[in-house]
């Protein structure tokens, strides 16, 4: 039997703001089996990633219940979502968020460093070799092209090898070439680690190879296929 | 393992420059530069006023007495105990040449002064040549512009007294001049001897008297003086060593210090709105960068020790760049300070001073820091999506460390000024200030917002967008209003307090004040000079009293200065008077005065107000030392006593038999039409030439003058403040530019003109500056109302030409600050603009 990796049993997300409470999310429940590949499509403000952001303990549920890992996130604060995350979830973003003042190697080795591994640079120079940045190292973001920038957090979010990879539209920011050797690099990860990925996309093809897509319309699950 | 994590975050993160961290090191730099600056200053004086001591002093020690000599006893007792000894003496006369009448402060000394150091005149080689004289008269030297005003050249000869003196040498410098403290009058020189024939120093003349000692090596000061003072206990006489030379220009410039860098502590508080403003703007800026780091699994307290590490390093590097101009300045400039200051001062590095603004410098930084960066932990992964943390207060042990801090910033202060109540409510103006600025820019954000809404600014675009910019959410006002309005305030303060000071001593005094003081009117004297004023026509009142002095040693049998907590009236000598009968105008508020012809044990009147501030009660004994014998009186009676006028007023009457046999002279005050003057002054100075006339005008000049370079430094300081307020609103104005440059475009797209867009921009400037210096006004209006009113003690009146040229001042701070950054908006196309945008 396939174990569950994620859980998601009622969850709502209501946000206040100024002109009052929006309601992103309404009563999501899903199960998410690891090494699976899931897909979350729908329409622009649909909530796909405000359910990413859910799941990987970036945003706390205001209704519902979220297990990660065996672990229920609603239970936890930043600092225990943080520390949770550490080692066990990747994010990768659409806007890749590497940080400006750190070089590629050191943007690779945060996360290890945070989490106390042993011989961050070291894992982190070997992954940016393996996403071919092995040249690029000592270079910062802003001297990097915008593949190259999404190839590095794929790197980072890679390195620690996490049980779950969450990735929120990484080819958005990109041309389709770029798009399809960062999405080639996605699913080669998921299958070299065996981690689960889940992933947020506007493009057909990209929920296509994923092995289960989840339409979401007006914060709500629409459709599931297959 | 978090902490070394932290501070290699914290050093990668730092790589991105210290670019917006200029205003953040500006602001420090200025407040510890300005405050360290002053404590060097007042470093350098002590350590002169210290290394110089026997100079300064004129001995190794001094004995003084007032208003006698030493007598035979005292004398042999101080030739025995010193290798060498000078006798100096100090009192008040007129010189006299021609026409001209000059109030001077003569010094007559003897063939061994100076015992120390040397006189630096121009037109004599040496004292005794210049005494030596001419044509038989003896030698002066006087005060060069004392010559100028008199029209003396050098050979020309004046009178004191009875005796004709030639001007033999232009005064330079005395090498004691400095203990003397506040001069009233221009020195003349000359040789005691040489006024045996003047008529002066007569019997009951005010004068002091003072003998410099040159003491063995080795002596032990301290017991060399208990000897003395108990050799002669009862004698009134006054002992000062080299260990303390000149303690009332000590402490005036301990004092003077401590002011100027509570002023400084003031602006390093405007600076700190700018380090508040700094840091929340840099994590503004790291947002992104905190969000993803707690996304990769970092701790709250991780992100905070991050970015205090950075901020406690940038805070060093203010702190040590403020140290290098405060320490730097004075020694750069150590001449034309020295050249500007009337104590000797040897400018150089000191310790201290660097200590103390190092740890005003770090502690204040951190207490404006610390909110900021406290909520920089509250940053959530999420951020990266739904923008930055909003606002809310800190953890509870933030805000104990906050509170923690102010505690240890205003007690530093008050330990190390040593003047809690000037601390303190120093601390309590600035905190009060800052409210009252907060308070006012939350209301100038709430009418401006209202305003923009309604509808009669419907198509006055630039007028809208103008009041909608000054009250947005996350606008500069607040910042603004503070740094800006707290350097106003401070400047403000000073013009108010200043203007109330000089109006109250040079324009209502004189309504009021007599013309004239006339002092050493010898007992046989009185009625010829009462007659003479009576006769005058332009004479409008005399009063005449007659006056000793006596020194209060002791209230209840215990140290008057212990028990009356060192009040003015147990410093030094004061004038006691004598009367039988009660004289006229008198109130008495408790007790009675003692009948006629009273001729019992000694009783005495005291002034009402300084019998209650020392807490006299009718029926207590004081003890008053009046020429070395120690009068014992009741407290009989309390009576009003009016200070403020100037007019004629004793703290002590005592009943004629208690001291009217004792050697006195008279006092008298005249009052006349300002053009009866100078013929009053010629009239008897011509019949009395021993008597000494002071014109209440020229007394007033001198101490307006004073009063004057007082205010002058406070305003530097004040300036300094607002220097910092300055660069805090150029901070605030340029991490604005970006915003600007971006509504400019949007403006330009809907069709707005250059010129609508920076009418615009100015309203907005000139809204902001008007608030700040309208809020600045009120405040310092309210801390001079209070300076005037509880320690002055005088009436306070609203002074409109400073204060409006602090809110013009406010206005003009802000349209320049805002205007040099408004040229990059205006001049950059929309279409760029809005592109760089998406």
């Amino acid at each position: 039997m396939t174990k569950t990796v994620l859980t998601m049993e009622d969850v709502g997300l209501t946000l206040a703001g100024n002109a009052g409470s929006v309601e992103i999310l309404k009563g999501i429940s899903l199960k998410v089996a690891e090494g699976e590949s899931l897909g979350l499509v729908g329409p622009s403000g649909s909530g796909k990633s405000s359910l990413l952001m859910l799941m990987g303990g970036l945003e706390r549920a205001t209704r519902g219940r979220i297990m990660a890992l065996g672990e229920d996130l609603s239970a936890l604060n930043e600092d225990g979502l943080a520390q949770f995350r550490r080692g066990r979830m990747g994010v990768v973003f659409q806007s890749f968020h590497l940080i400006p003042t750190m070089t590629a190697l050191e943007n690779v080795a945060i996360p290890m460093e945070i989490s106390g591994a042993e011989d961050a640079f070291g894992r982190a120079a070997a992954e940016l070799q393996a996403v071919g940045l092995g040249a690029r190292m000592d270079h910062y973001p802003a001297q990097m092209s915008g593949g190259e920038q999404q190839r590095v957090a794929l790197a980072r979010a890679a390195a620690p090898r996490p049980a779950i990879l969450l990735a929120d539209e990484p080819t958005g920011n990109l041309d389709s070439v770029n798009g399809a050797a960062i999405m080639d690099l996605i699913f080669g990860l998921r299958d070299r680690f065996g981690a689960t990925l889940i992933m947020v996309t506007h493009a057909p093809d990209l929920a296509a190879r994923c092995d289960r897509t989840i339409r979401l319309v007006d914060g709500r699950i629409a459709e599931t296929a297959p | 393992m978090s902490l070394i994590l932290a501070a290699r975050i914290a050093r990668r993160e730092l790589r991105g420059g210290l670019r917006g961290f200029v205003v953040f090191l500006a602001c420090l730099a200025l407040g510890v530069g300005a405050i360290s600056g002053v404590g060097m200053v007042r470093a350098s004086i002590q350590a002169g006023l210290t290394d110089q001591g026997a100079t300064l002093l004129g001995g190794d020690a001094q004995v003084e007495f007032t208003y006698r000599f030493a007598d035979e006893a005292e004398r042999a007792y101080l030739d025995q105990i010193s290798e060498n000894l000078s006798e100096i003496v100090d009192f008040r006369s007129m010189a006299v040449a021609g026409d001209a009448r000059v109030l001077v402060a003569v010094k007559a000394v003897d063939a061994a002064y100076p015992l120390l150091g040397s006189v630096q005149m121009d037109g004599a080689d040496d004292l005794p040549t210049a005494f030596g004289g001419a044509d038989g008269r003896p030698g002066a030297v006087i005060d060069g512009v004392l010559a100028d005003q008199m029209g003396l050249k050098i050979g020309d000869i004046f009178k004191l007294g009875t005796q004709e003196f030639s001007l033999s040498a232009r005064l330079i410098s005395e090498p004691d001049s400095a203990t003397g403290g506040f001069a009233i009058a221009p020195r003349v020189m000359v040789l005691r001897q040489d006024l045996a024939n003047s008529g002066l120093l007569g019997q009951g003349t005010l004068f002091d008297s003072a003998y410099r000692l040159i003491l063995p090596q080795g002596t032990d000061l301290a017991a060399t003086k208990a000897a003395l003072e108990g050799a002669f206990p009862d004698s009134g006489l006054r002992w000062q060593d080299s260990r303390r030379p000149a303690p009332s220009v000590s402490r005036f410039v301990d004092r003077m210090g401590d002011f100027l860098i509570l002023v400084g502590l003031a602006g390093l508080a405007v600076g700190g709105v700018g380090v508040a403003a700094a840091v929340r703007s840099y994590l503004e800026n790291k947002i992104s960068t905190i969000a993803t780091l707690r996304t990769l699994g970092a701790t709250g307290a991780l992100i905070f020790q991050t970015y205090f590490i950075q901020i406690a390093l940038l805070a060093g590097v203010g702190v040590v760049l403020g140290l290098g101009l405060g320490v730097g300045v004075p020694i750069l400039f150590s001449a034309q300070i020295s050249a500007a200051l009337p104590f000797p001062a040897e400018i150089g590095f000191a310790f201290g001073p660097v200590l103390e603004s190092a740890f005003y410098g770090m502690t204040s930084a951190f207490l404006f820091a610390l909110w900021p960066l406290a909520r920089s932990e509250e940053v959530r992964a999420a951020a990266l999506y739904r923008g930055g943390v909003t606002g809310g207060w800190p953890r509870p042990h933030y805000l104990i460390a906050l509170a923690s801090l102010a505690i240890i910033l205003v007690g530093g202060a008050v330990m190390l000024s040593g003047n809690w109540e000037l601390t303190l409510g120093m601390a309590g103006g600035v905190a009060g200030a800052l409210v009252l600025l907060a308070l006012a820019a939350k209301g100038l954000s709430w009418a401006v917002r209202r305003a923009a809404r309604s509808s009669w600014l419907q198509g006055r675009v630039a007028t809208r967008a103008a009041l909608a910019a000054v009250g947005a959410p996350r606008a500069e006002t607040m910042q603004v209003v503070l740094a800006l309005g707290l350097g106003l305030t401070v400047l403000a303060a000073v013009g108010q307090i200043d203007y109330n000071l000089r109006s109250a001593i040079a324009r209502d005094l004189p309504t009021r004040a007599p013309s004239y003081f006339f002092v050493d009117i010898q007992p046989d004297q009185i009625d010829g000079f009462r007659e003479k004023l009576a006769a005058n026509a332009g004479v409008s009142q005399v009063e005449s009293a007659p006056m000793l002095r006596g020194i209060l040693t002791e209230i209840n049998g215990v140290d008057a200065k212990t028990a009356s907590g060192n009040h003015w009236v147990t410093q030094g000598d004061r004038g006691v008077t004598y009367a039988d009968a009660m004289p006229s105008g008198t109130t008495i508020t408790q007790g009675a005065w003692w009948p006629d012809n009273y001729d019992g044990p000694p009783q005495v009147s005291f002034a009402e107000e300084e019998a209650l501030e020392i807490g006299l009660k009718l029926g207590d004994t004081v003890t008053v030392n009046i020429l070395g014998r120690d009068i014992v009186a009741r407290v009989t009676s309390f009576r009003v006593v009016d200070f403020s006028n100037a007019g004629m007023g004793f703290v002590m009457t005592m009943n004629a038999g208690a001291v009217s046999g004792a050697p006195h002279t008279f006092i008298a005050t005249v009052y006349s039409e300002t053009e009866a003057e100078a013929g009053i002054l010629r009239e008897l100075a011509t019949a009395y030439p021993n008597i000494t006339a002071i014109g209440i005008k020229a007394a007033i000049a001198r101490v307006a003058e004073a009063l004057g370079a007082i205010a002058q430094a406070t305003t530097l300081a004040a300036v300094a403040t607002l220097a910092t307020g300055f660069v805090v609103l150029i901070g605030a104005a340029a991490s604005g530019e970006a915003a600007r440059v971006y509504e400019a475009a949007i403006l330009k797209v809907l069709g707005a003109s250059r010129g609508r867009i920076l009418a615009s921009f100015a309203l907005r400037a000139a809204l902001t500056g008007a608030a700040a210096g309208v809020v600045a006004l009120g405040a310092g209006a309210l801390g001079a109302w209070a300076v005037m009113f509880f320690i002055m003690d005088v009436a306070y009146q609203f002074e409109p030409i400073s204060a409006l040229a602090v809110v013009l001042g406010g206005i003009g701070a802000t349209l320049l600050a805002g205007l040099v950054f408004v040229l990059r908006p205006l001049s950059r196309r929309p279409a760029g603009v809005l592109r760089a945008q998406d």
